[in-house]
């Protein structure tokens, strides 16, 4: 048993990558994740991943914007402190909306921006998991777990047949903590 | 990317205009004629002729309206130098080409009106600018060097006869692109798409003071231009999106995939909510300063005649479109987006029949033969004259240097 944990296939350009995956897949070769320098058309369906969450956290935060606004001013403007503007109902609907509008879009922006920095282990003082420094630069790689794949010579091969430029086999998971 | 590069599109494709939506839409015209006639000639109201004359003008702005969008659409995507697009834009080019018609029966609608008395009563009456006469009104004298009715008209006529040649001028381009290829013609698209969406913004906000504010000529409203924009400009992507669609069905344009449904759904959802906006802006600013001079716009349609209509309208043209059109799914599915956009149709014609009566009409509005039967009438006009124009070239640009772009469109 050796300890290589991860296989990593590296390509040029995102034709053969594309390549690569239809061959993995063709021989029953789980791929673990991909990466690549550039966001690629239709690379989502083809590894069959499911489709992101973040519009309903968005939805969720926006309504709780919507709450803590309409909230935040009916205790302001009806309850705690009453004004007379402009001869106007202390509970007085169209001035409600601007502000409602306005934080429902700031809970949403800057919630689905956490969640996706939640969800990424983005943060102060993390270190970013990066699987291979090349796929930030100019190279397009599939990664597949050795421990859950058998026959790594088997996948190399795949990965040359497709054009992978280099095969990597590492031991450790993310190269980035070194 | 290259994934799925191989694609066994008919570039030459046609149109084909007959049969059913031929029949349909000469049929549609009809109806329209006879329910002129009958609201000129046999409707026992006292205000039938009046009340004709504000459905001709509600229709041929909103058609006139459409047409423009379509122009603007075509610039916009130049401009931009947007990809997505390139695969559709005949129909908007087919909008396009019917403006110059479009303008003229507008002109033609507002000409009669003027001189018949029927329409813009508020500033064109007899002796209205003339002190001392009894219908002397010192507000609408000291606008009289703008609203007169040869300036009005002239106005009107450099405005629209403007887009036109715009219009026609985007459209000439692309041909001329189809038989020579190559990017001279869509840099030459993109320069006068830069100028024409100058001018076009800066002078839609007056014509839509001219054509439609000024029916109310004491009252008027800084964003009333805008907020007739955002109505022009959704009302004109629901047009487009369902032209596509039923394209689509009919079995034109397989190369229309449900991404670019997507992007139009996109549009036609984020313009209902900037129409919201902007409708909503200038009912707040009203509402807050309550002075009696602008509060009249909305004190009228707030009247028992117009209220239920004021209330259906932000009910079809904001809360519909948010809940209906917010997933994803929803905008991709082209049943819905279909729906969508022919409630969105309706929304804005009611959206127009708010703004229009109460200036025309006031007191006595109708829903009935003359409403129902002109709206079908410029319909059917409509969908004649653009599907018309539609089938009198390739329905894709063959050489449009973002196409291939479009075909692998995928979001």
């Amino acid at each position: 048993m050796s300890n290589v944990k991860y296989i990593l296939g590296h390509f040029e350009d995102p034709d053969d990558l594309m390549h690569g995956i239809e061959k993995l897949q063709e021989n029953n070769v789980g791929i673990y994740d991909v990466y690549t320098p550039m966001p690629i058309h239709g690379i989502e369906e083809k590894l069959g991943y499911k489709r992101s969450r973040l519009p309903i956290a968005a939805f969720c935060f926006g309504l709780t914007g919507t709450i803590t606004a309409f909230s935040m001013i009916y205790y302001m403007l009806v309850y705690d402190w009453p004004m007379n503007i402009g001869g106007k109902p202390a509970f007085a609907m169209p001035n409600f909306v601007p502000i409602t509008f306005e934080l429902t879009v700031l809970f949403a922006a800057y919630g689905m921006m956490f969640t996706f920095f939640y969800a990424n282990h983005f943060f102060p003082g993390r270190a970013p998991r990066v699987m291979d420094l090349r796929a930030t630069d100019d190279r397009f790689i599939i990664a597949v777990d050795a421990k859950a794949n058998p026959y790594p010579d088997k996948i190399e091969n795949l990965l040359k047949d497709a054009g992978a430029v280099e095969v990597k086999h590492n031991e450790r998971k993310y190269v980035s903590y070194e | 990317m290259g994934t799925h590069s191989h694609h066994t599109h008919n570039f030459t494709q046609q149109y084909e205009f007959s049969g059913k939506a031929k029949t349909w839409s000469l049929i549609a015209i009809v109806i329209g004629i006879l329910a002129v006639l009958y609201g000129f000639l046999m409707d026992p109201a006292e205000n039938h002729a009046e009340r004709t004359f504000a459905n001709l003008l509600l229709m041929g702005y909103y058609f006139t309206s459409v047409c423009a969008a379509g122009a603007f659409f075509l610039a916009l995507q130049f401009v931009t130098q947007a990809g997505w697009s390139a695969a559709l834009l005949r129909i908007p080019q087919a909008f396009a080409k019917v403006l110059p018609i479009a303008s003229i029966i507008l002109i033609a609608i507002c000409v009669a009106g003027l001189f018949t008395h029927n329409l813009y009563h508020h500033w064109n009456h007899e002796g209205i600018t003339i002190p001392g006469h009894k219908n002397y009104d010192p507000i609408i004298a000291n606008k009289a060097s703008y609203l007169n009715v040869p300036f009005f008209i002239i106005r009107q006529v450099i405005f629209l006869g403007i887009y036109s040649i715009f219009a026609l001028s985007l459209t000439r381009f692309s041909r001329n692109e189809d038989l020579e290829g190559g990017l001279k013609s869509y840099k030459k698209s993109f320069k006068i798409s830069a100028i024409f969406l100058v001018i076009f913004g800066f002078t839609t906000p007056i014509w839509s003071f001219d054509t439609i504010m000024s029916l109310e000529a004491h009252w008027f409203s800084t964003m009333f231009g805008w907020y007739n924009f955002a109505a022009m400009w959704v009302s004109g992507l629901c047009v487009i999106s369902i032209t596509a669609i039923l394209l689509k069905r009919a079995g034109y344009m397989n190369w229309l995939n449900d991404s670019h449904f997507h992007d139009l759904g996109k549009l036609v959802f984020a313009f209902s909510i900037f129409w919201t906006y902007v409708w909503f802006a200038q009912f707040l600013l009203t509402w807050y300063a309550n002075i009696p001079e602008e509060t009249v716009y909305f004190y009228k349609r707030w009247e028992d005649n117009y209220k239920p209509w004021f209330w259906l309208n932000i009910v079809i043209n904001f809360v519909a479109p948010v809940l209906i059109l917010m997933t994803r799914d929803a905008k991709r599915r082209t049943n819905t987006l279909l729906f969508v956009c022919i409630l969105l149709l309706m929304g804005h014609w009611l959206d127009y029949y708010i703004m229009i009566m109460p200036g025309t009409v006031e007191e006595h509005p109708g829903f009935g033969i003359i409403e129902i039967g002109t709206a079908i009438g410029f319909a059917g006009l409509f969908t004649f004259l653009m599907l018309n124009q539609l089938s009198k070239h390739a329905l894709i640009p063959k050489n449009h240097p973002f196409l291939e772009e479009s075909l692998h469109h995928s979001i």
